[in-house]
């Protein structure tokens, strides 16, 4: 007799990993960084888009004066670090549930986690080492107090 | 005093009204077939008769060879859940009026898990998990002066919904995420262990707790909300759920 093979059938007699599990962190972490990231992503889009001269506003000189600012670079760090790893566990979750064999799911995991790593490294080197006043830039181009330099 | 009679004859119409739907089954023999295929019947109906009537007439009446589950057929052994028009029912529980009966009804087995013959599937990964969060009262102390453990109303009804689990499995195979590996506990054991871990009487809650926390315990719930509209019996499955969730993270009940 055949029958259809059994794709999803548990794996013989549960193992129980030891040691420590993670699921439950990155179940709580999501909601928490989500409430969190409520805030500061509509904060961000309010002060970016619709306060002041609005979206008009955006230039070189914007950008550099905000993070020329103690309080946006604690923000912008926030919201970085938050929402990349709020999308990177939701998108391991998703692979979780969707591949196929264990060598696609070590595959896709281990790209997702490098390239949340290079980002997060990425962005976090600009917020800080960012220049407001590039040496040889134009003075209507960079932000006011570049001025005295 | 008089013998009440019956004043007036009842009306009883002439006929009947009786239709016909037609029913496409998704039929499988593992001795012939390689893959399942749907097939049609037409069958004349009444307006009382449920998908399960209409199973046993052709069963009775037309092929012999259907095969599907079906034990009390009055909604409380929970052997005939199956997928009719793509949603997960009990067959002796949904009345052909109930569906579109201008259209063809579609009766296919229950997903994600082993398909043995037509509507028959292979429920022990199932009922494996149900096993594996240990569906019995645990407690470690003897009963006051060896009489019942009295519990109070309130008590009783903290987990009152979850006691009406009829282990159909119409839940654990709507979820999506039981579909994709098989692994997860899936709600109808996670329903199970909720009757017990917010039973008074019990005191094994931790151990309950410990196993739904695993990597394929409650965690993977999405709130698809799949589960509390497939149930039979009206059980708030993701309610019940998202209350274990809590008690896990509290780490006591």
């Amino acid at each position: 007799m055949t029958t259809i093979e059994a794709p999803r059938s548990p794996k013989p007699a549960r193992t129980r990993r030891r040691g420590i599990n993670g699921e439950k962190w990155g179940w709580i972490y999501m909601r928490a960084s989500g409430l969190v990231l409520v805030i500061l992503i509509f904060g961000h889009l309010f002060v970016n888009l619709v306060s002041g001269k609005g979206v008009n506003a955006i230039d070189f000189a914007f950008v550099a004066g905000k993070l020329a600012d103690p309080f946006w670079v604690v923000w912008d760090t926030l919201l970085l670090w938050l929402a990349l790893i709020h999308g990177s566990n939701g998108i391991r979750t998703l692979i979780n549930d969707y591949t196929r064999t264990p060598l696609t799911r070590r595959i896709l995991l281990i790209a997702v986690a490098t390239a949340t790593a290079v980002l997060l490294i990425l962005g976090t080197l600009v917020i800080y080492t960012f220049d407001p006043c590039p040496a040889g830039a134009a003075a209507n181009l960079v932000p006011s107090f570049c001025q005295g330099r | 005093m008089s013998t009440a009679t019956l004043d007036s004859k009842p009306t009883v119409p002439d006929e009947i009204p009786s239709f016909t739907a037609t029913i496409i089954v998704r039929r499988f023999d593992p001795d012939k077939d390689a893959e399942p295929y749907w097939q049609d019947f037409d069958v004349v109906m009444y307006g009382t008769d449920r998908v399960l009537d209409a199973l046993h007439k052709i069963k009775w009446e037309q092929d012999g060879s259907l095969s599907f589950r079906r034990s009390c057929a009055h909604g409380v052994c929970g052997s005939d859940a199956m997928r009719i028009n793509g949603r997960n029912r009990l067959a002796c529980k949904t009345l052909l009026k109930d569906l579109d009966i201008s259209k063809p009804i579609y009766i296919e087995a229950i997903k994600g898990l082993p398909l043995e013959k037509d509507l028959i599937v292979d429920m022990d990964p199932f009922f494996e998990s149900y096993k594996a969060i240990n569906p019995f009262l645990i407690s470690n102390t003897p009963s006051k002066d060896g009489k019942e453990r009295k519990q109070s109303p309130v008590e009783r009804a903290r987990f009152d919904d979850t006691t009406k689990c009829i282990l159909c499995a119409a839940c654990t195979s709507s979820c999506p995420v039981f579909w994709t590996d098989g692994q997860y506990f899936g709600p109808a054991a996670i329903v199970n262990a909720h009757r017990f871990i917010f039973d008074s009487r019990d005191e094994g809650a931790q151990v309950r707790l410990d196993i739904l926390n695993d990597k394929e315990g409650v965690w993977r719930c999405r709130t698809t909300f799949n589960c509390s509209e497939a149930c039979p019996r009206g059980i708030q499955v993701t309610q019940a759920i998202a209350e274990v969730k809590q008690a896990v993270m509290r780490g006591r009940a």
